[in-house]
């Protein structure tokens, strides 16, 4: 029998921002995300920023860890958005990612290489964004995917099909109370409908304590030791086979600063959980194969990691938000017909779902994070950015040789 | 003369018609004193001397109190302001009359006083006492105007006009409009208020090649037969903007080659973006921010068709500018300006169904838009500023000390 273990799963992920884009360049320079007049949408100013902050400091750790503790493992998600700018910006950070993969005990899950909600909108062009990560990861690690994570950990029965049919072993989302009702997320399940494939559901509560309370002072628990989270981590999961801790990368020194210890915190985590004897660490792929479904899950409506809600209304909640993928999707045919590469990617960059996020405007508690992680003075502003921004490509599409219409 | 604003340092329609207006003034002979309440630089006003009456920049105008915001008013008696306050709206007004006090000491005693808007009643109706110079109060706008349809306004601006019109010597009004409400909304005698419109210097315009360049993707749309419809204003509710998006909302659901420009920028921004997303018709709305310069021109080159949508406009002068540059105008019946053209067409504010009829009308039949282009050049012209001059010179001069009027 498999001893039971932590599944830990990062996030990798920044946005191609749309800088400060008028109508009066609309038609006229196709920059959108290069560098503004507004520096807050400065794409290489952020990636630096997080690159200091974040991707360098975790990788040397995670190297670290991976070099002391021989059963570590981790699962990392990689946009191909955010390879695109690693690539630009910091080769080194690519290069320690390929370090951290090549020790074998890295997994890297599968995804929209535009971190785009196509999903809802294109299956073809979904696809096509699987297959170009696929090959983006196959190119630049070497690996083959065997699990697959949607968008913001979007999910619906439908997407368990899909992946099921396309032969992934895995697939993740959030394990939220109202699909989850008297189960636990600490068990391995089977996607309704599907053969192969299990499911395992983020346990959001444990993960949620690092991601977004273990920074915040006005917490009842601050500060949080590694110690008393190790007991809790050992007593949330009980008898269970896995604790699913899934969150972004940059919870680790960006949105959670170094100051706070969050890098000693999950260091010393690590090493107290691999002291339990009964305790050990899997990939996402490797919990699907090491457990059998305890149970099968039916989700037909769509959950996410996001909000109080756990749907999409933080992405496409507004008419703003669901005008814009509108017609930014209308233009899916007369893009892909231009077969002008450039302009194929600039659509693309604009499925990235960062843009409708940014023209959110829920201004509950989940508002204000909303606001932490904009670029941009409003949400108006992010929808009038990005609206210059589609016509102009509609524009394009008119210029070029297979030509569309206004 | 006591105004607000002149451009550069402009806001809005008030500075360019003190502007304009002073300057023709002064071509009939007058000598200007003209007061404003901050400091800057005015290139082109040398016909008349211009006095600050505080160290303010204009941009501190803008950010703190933009020279129509009075909703923002809450103390009345100028008693309880303090001076040196200059963070509000009040405090700037006290300063001004106190520096127009000082100011008639040391200059001759004025034949007229020339006060425009509520900003500067007060401190036109000090003048007349320590000078007992006529005092004529010049309504660009009025307080139910900038109220727009969410109510009547703020009581403590209304009580102020109330005064000054009700001291006023005589009182010039920029439309019928405009004079029917002071007659009726502040019971002022219909024989006191004198009508004068606003007129457009078309030699200031000046001489532009329209290169097509800077609405690039606009003029794309017009290449495929798209009509353009703009709307060259401040973003607020006086303005009937919301009422716009929904008459051109119908419109579109009729003919679909259409889109609407906005230039201009205001607090109802944000509300507009998101009712042109509710409607469905956000792909077709573009919104530039303020324009000045080429910007500003261009958008009424770009134009097909102008909409002056105001809830209450007292004259309106970016129809005419709208006019001059070959757009076809459709107006509301509340803008005052609609009384000085023929060759337009017209509709209440709230009546979305008749403006989308007239959108669709314009964008389908290039008869119609045609002659409404070509036949309100005609008209617009003729409203001239030496016109507006020649009225005011001719109060003036009735008013007079000793003088009967």
């Amino acid at each position: 029998m498999s001893k039971r273990g932590l599944v830990l799963y990062l996030h990798v992920h920044q946005p191609w921002r749309v800088r400060d884009y008028s109508v009066f360049e609309t038609g006229v320079v196709h920059d959108y995300f290069r560098e503004g007049s507004d520096h807050y949408a400065a794409n290489e100013v952020i990636f630096n920023k997080v690159v200091e902050k974040s991707y360098r400091p975790m990788n040397a750790l995670l190297k670290k860890i991976l070099d002391s503790q021989p059963d570590f493992k981790i699962s990392l998600s990689i946009s191909g958005v955010f390879l695109e700018q690693a690539e630009a910006w910091a080769p080194d950070v690519l290069d320690s990612f390929k370090v951290l993969v090549a020790t074998g005990r890295v997994e890297i899950v599968a995804e929209t290489y535009y971190h785009s909600l196509a999903f809802f909108y294109s299956d073809s062009e979904f696809e096509r964004q699987v297959e170009l990560h696929r090959d983006k990861i196959r190119d630049l690690f070497g690996v083959e995917t065997t699990a697959f994570r949607n968008t913001e950990l979007a999910y619906n029965d439908r997407l368990a099909k899909w992946a099921d049919e396309k032969g992934f072993k895995a697939i993740i989302t959030e394990g939220w109370d109202k699909v989850l009702g008297w189960r636990s997320p600490n068990y391995v399940y089977r996607p309704d409908g599907t053969q192969q494939i299990k499911l395992l559901m983020k346990n959001y509560k444990m993960s949620d304590d690092i991601a977004f309370r273990f920074g915040n002072r006005d917490w009842s628990e601050w500060p949080l030791s590694a110690d008393r989270y190790t007991t809790w981590a050992n007593d949330a999961l009980g008898d269970g086979d896995v604790l699913n801790l899934f969150m972004d990368y940059e919870t680790f020194g960006e949105n959670v600063w170094d100051d706070t210890g969050i890098f000693n915190f999950f260091e010393t985590f690590v090493a107290e959980w691999a002291k339990n004897e009964h305790n050990t660490f899997y990939t996402i792929t490797e919990a699907a194969e090491a457990f059998d479904a305890s149970d099968s899950v039916s989700m037909p409506d769509t959950v996410t990691w996001a909000d109080a809600e756990r749907d999409l209304s933080a992405w496409l909640g507004n008419s703003m938000q669901q005008e814009a993928m509108r017609h930014l999707y209308n233009l899916e045919d007369d893009v892909l017909r231009s077969a002008d590469m450039d302009l194929i990617s600039d659509w693309r960059r604009l499925t990235t779902s960062d843009h409708p996020y940014y023209m959110s405007t829920k201004y509950s508690s989940d508002g204000d994070v909303h606001a932490y992680f904009s670029p941009y003075e409003s949400p108006y502003d992010a929808f009038l950015y990005y609206m210059n921004a589609v016509r102009d490509v509609r524009y394009r599409v008119m210029d070029s040789p297979a030509r569309g219409e206004l | 003369m006591l105004g607000w604003e002149l451009p550069p340092h402009n806001s809005g329609g008030l500075g360019v018609a003190c502007y304009h207006m002073s300057k023709a003034i002064a071509a009939e002979g007058a000598t200007i004193d003209f007061v404003l309440p901050y400091s800057a630089e005015h290139p082109g006003t040398e016909y008349m001397t211009i006095h600050s009456a505080t160290n303010l920049s204009p941009i501190h105008k803008f950010g703190m109190m933009g020279a129509y915001d009075s909703k923002y008013i809450e103390e009345h008696d100028l008693d309880k302001v303090d001076v040196n306050d200059l963070q509000t709206m009040r405090g700037v007004q006290k300063r001004y009359i106190q520096y127009v006090e000082r100011l008639l000491k040391v200059i001759p005693t004025p034949d007229a006083i020339h006060a425009h808007d509520w900003l500067t009643m007060e401190a036109g109706m000090r003048a007349k006492q320590l000078t007992d110079a006529p005092l004529i109060v010049h309504v660009h706008a009025t307080e139910f105007d900038r109220a727009g349809t969410s109510g009547s306004g703020n009581p403590i601006v209304h009580e102020i006009e109330y005064q000054g019109l009700m001291m006023a010597d005589r009182i010039l009004a920029v439309s019928n409009i405009t004079k029917s409400i002071i007659v009726h909304k502040y019971g002022i005698p219909a024989d006191k208020v004198e009508v004068v419109y606003n007129a457009i210097d078309v030699s200031s315009m000046g001489v532009f090649e329209y290169d097509r360049r800077t609405y690039r993707y606009l003029e794309a749309l017009r290449n495929e037969g798209y009509t353009i419809v703009s709307a060259v204003t401040r973003l607020t509710v006086q303005k009937g903007l919301t009422q716009l998006l929904e008459g051109f909302s119908k419109a579109v659901s009729k003919n679909d080659r259409m889109a609407l420009l906005l230039a201009g920028n205001g607090e109802q921004r944000d509300e507009l973006i998101e009712l042109s997303a509710n409607l469905g018709i956000s792909d077709k709305v573009f919104f530039t921010g303020f324009v000045r310069g080429k910007q500003w021109r261009d958008a009424y080159n770009v134009s097909d068709v102008f909409v002056m949508s105001s809830v209450s406009e007292p004259f309106g002068l970016t129809a005419l500018e709208a006019a001059h540059h070959n757009t076809a105008l459709i107006l509301t019946k509340q803008s005052g300006v609609a009384e000085t053209l023929h060759s337009i067409l017209r509709y209440d504010f709230w009546d979305t169904d008749r403006l989308a009829n007239q959108l669709v009308g314009i964008a389908t039949s290039p008869a119609l838009q045609q002659s409404l282009k070509t036949d309100v050049k005609k008209e617009y012209a003729k409203l001239s500023w030496s016109d507006v001059a020649r009225q005011c010179m001719n109060v003036y001069n009735r008013m007079k000390i000793g003088a009967t009027a």
